[in-house]
């Protein structure tokens, strides 16, 4: 009989005043165990290996180069991306956008009713293959690059660097790969927030996923931030949306942090709790299994969920557009109505009506507002980047409102997958509710506040 | 000199140091943690680095590297090795 079996006979007939030394004889029985099995067939050369993962670690976690070096990796991730993506995306969108007379002609062929054609191909199609061709370019760079890192083992690197900001916050590093996760989806980083022990942190981590932007939204803030923030030559184009974006996703994180610590403060009061993480030593990243878990696992799942969310909100937005009740347009009727509310946050009531149709999922929001925008009530071709600049100046937009409606895409509220996935995660309505309004009252202020000071400074 | 002379907190050792585990003290999951992760009485430990912040604090044991907050280093007692590498105890 071994020692451990041994103690776990022992175990049963002792009370359970002594568990905690119980524990603790077990534990150092495993580990003789073990040793004395690695001492016998593993054999270890002795610092090579473990000489470079701590020169790695010098420089990645050190006090003057930890912080800078994981703000000029995300910068380097957003730019790839970023520059990688523009030239896919105009091929994607001129080839499936070509492909939508055909369609037309096909449905007209066939005799179906108008209704039919339009809602099918003006209203479902076009929104698909605007999800598509703004999505699939970005995703298909980002996650690799992403999944890349992990592979290397460098995000339990960012958690450990992150954990002295998060415990000042009231909350621990693990959060910090969690919004890692949010980045990918907010629906994942919300399932991702179990690896935290402590159900205080872990709610906290929950309700705040979502100021890290998705990739739902992060081709929309891509895509404005090209257009207004860019100017015209094209090297500068790409740093400059980069700066943007990075400047956003880091507004995020310092939201999340300056939530985190007032729900500490507030409605999860609470000591942080330990906070232990294993660093692993760094691997040389699989390229064929990255690709096949970044492009496969994740590109190919996001997106398809976004095309299965956008298809029927297509047809919808469609109906929406094209019908009145009584005499009023009712997608116009919407906006007009909001218009108010939506002033106050630097936006309009058509961009504040896509936000709020968009909320299924928040690839669709811009979409929805072009839909909105154009007269005859459906999408524009987005293939030419300019026409689309131009479209939205004509609609009244500036730089204020262009940055207003990036804060509050950052901001706004989770997409209904994510307050689903709150739901579950939580088995609680009361703070399901909270995982909306929270982002929502945040959001609102922000806006509130860049819109009166942005107006200010251009008058 | 008795064995529990010149004990420390881990949390006390300064970087680049040794220590062997003499008890884990703590409760309940936090404890329970520490042990599973190899802080097991009688291990040899080194203090491995800071982070940006002073905290949290990476460890070497058994081969890996674990970091740990100041708090729950605070409830290691650990009797101090040195500053050079003292070999496999």
């Amino acid at each position: 009989m071994t020692k451990i079996q041994e103690l776990y006979r022992l175990a049963g007939e002792l009370g359970d005043g002594r568990k905690e030394e119980l524990q603790e004889r077990i534990v150092k029985a495993i580990y003789r165990q073990a040793e004395a099995i690695s001492g016998r067939v593993v054999s270890r050369h002795p610092g090579w290996a473990c000489d470079w993962d701590r020169r790695i670690d010098d420089v990645v976690t050190s006090r003057l180069t930890g912080f800078p070096l994981m703000l000029l990796l995300l910068g380097v991730v957003f730019w790839v991306t970023i520059v990688g993506a523009n030239y896919p995306s105009e091929i994607l969108a001129a080839l499936l956008f070509g492909l939508e007379d055909p369609l037309s002609f096909l449905f007209d062929y066939t005799g179906a009713p108008q209704w039919l054609c339009g809602m099918a191909v003006q209203g479902v199609y076009r929104t698909v293959a605007w999800v598509v061709s703004v999505m699939l370019p970005p995703m298909a760079i980002f996650f690799p690059c992403f999944t890349l890192l992990e592979d290397l083992g460098y995000l339990p690197r960012a958690a450990f660097n992150l954990d002295g900001l998060f415990k000042r916050a009231g909350t621990q590093g693990k959060q910090g790969l969690t919004m890692c996760m949010g980045f990918g989806c907010n629906a994942a980083g919300v399932t991702a927030c179990r690896i935290i022990d402590s159900p205080r942190e872990r709610l906290i981590a929950i309700l705040t996923n979502n100021f890290v932007p998705c990739n739902g939204r992060f081709p929309t803030l891509i895509a404005l931030a090209t257009l207004f923030f860019a100017g015209s030559l094209s090297t500068s184009l790409s740093f400059m949306a980069t700066a943007v974006v990075t400047t956003l996703v880091l507004l995020g994180v310092t939201v999340t942090l300056l939530v985190s610590y007032l729900l500490s403060k507030t409605l999860l009061r609470g000591l942080p709790s330990s906070f232990v993480l294993e660093l692993p030593p760094y691997r040389m990243p699989q390229v064929g299994r990255v690709i096949v878990r970044s492009i496969f696992d994740r590109t190919i799942f996001v997106l398809g969920r976004a095309v299965t969310i956008a298809a029927p909100a297509g047809a919808v937005i469609w109906l929406l557009a094209n019908n009145s009740i009584g005499g009023q347009n009712i997608l116009k009727g919407m906006a007009n109505f909001l218009d108010l509310p939506a002033r106050f946050l630097g936006l309009d009531g058509y961009i504040l009506t896509a936000f709020i149709l968009g909320l299924p999922a928040n690839e669709i929001v811009l979409p929805i507002l072009l839909m909105g925008y154009l007269a005859q009530g459906t999408l524009v071709e987005p293939a030419n980047f300019q026409d689309l600049g131009n479209l939205l100046v004509a609609y009244g937009w500036t730089p204020v409102t262009a940055f207003c409606f990036m804060l509050f895409s950052l901001l706004h509220y989770p997409c209904g997958t994510t307050i689903w996935t709150i739901y579950k995660e939580t088995k609680s309505f009361k703070w399901t509710i909270a995982g909306v309004l929270i982002p929502l009252a945040v959001a609102v202020i922000v806006c509130g506040l860049v819109n009166f000071v942005g107006r200010l400074i251009l008058n | 000199m008795g064995f529990n002379d010149g004990l420390k907190s881990l949390a006390e050792l300064p970087v680049r140091s040794f220590a062997y585990v003499v008890t884990v003290g703590g409760q309940g999951l936090t404890r329970r943690r520490l042990l599973d992760l190899g802080f097991v009485p009688g291990t040899l430990i080194e203090v491995i680095r800071s982070g940006p912040c002073g905290d949290p604090v990476a460890y070497g044991v058994r081969g890996t590297t674990v970091a740990l907050r100041r708090e729950a280093a605070g409830e290691i007692q650990v009797k101090a090795a040195g500053k050079g590498w003292p070999g496999w105890a």
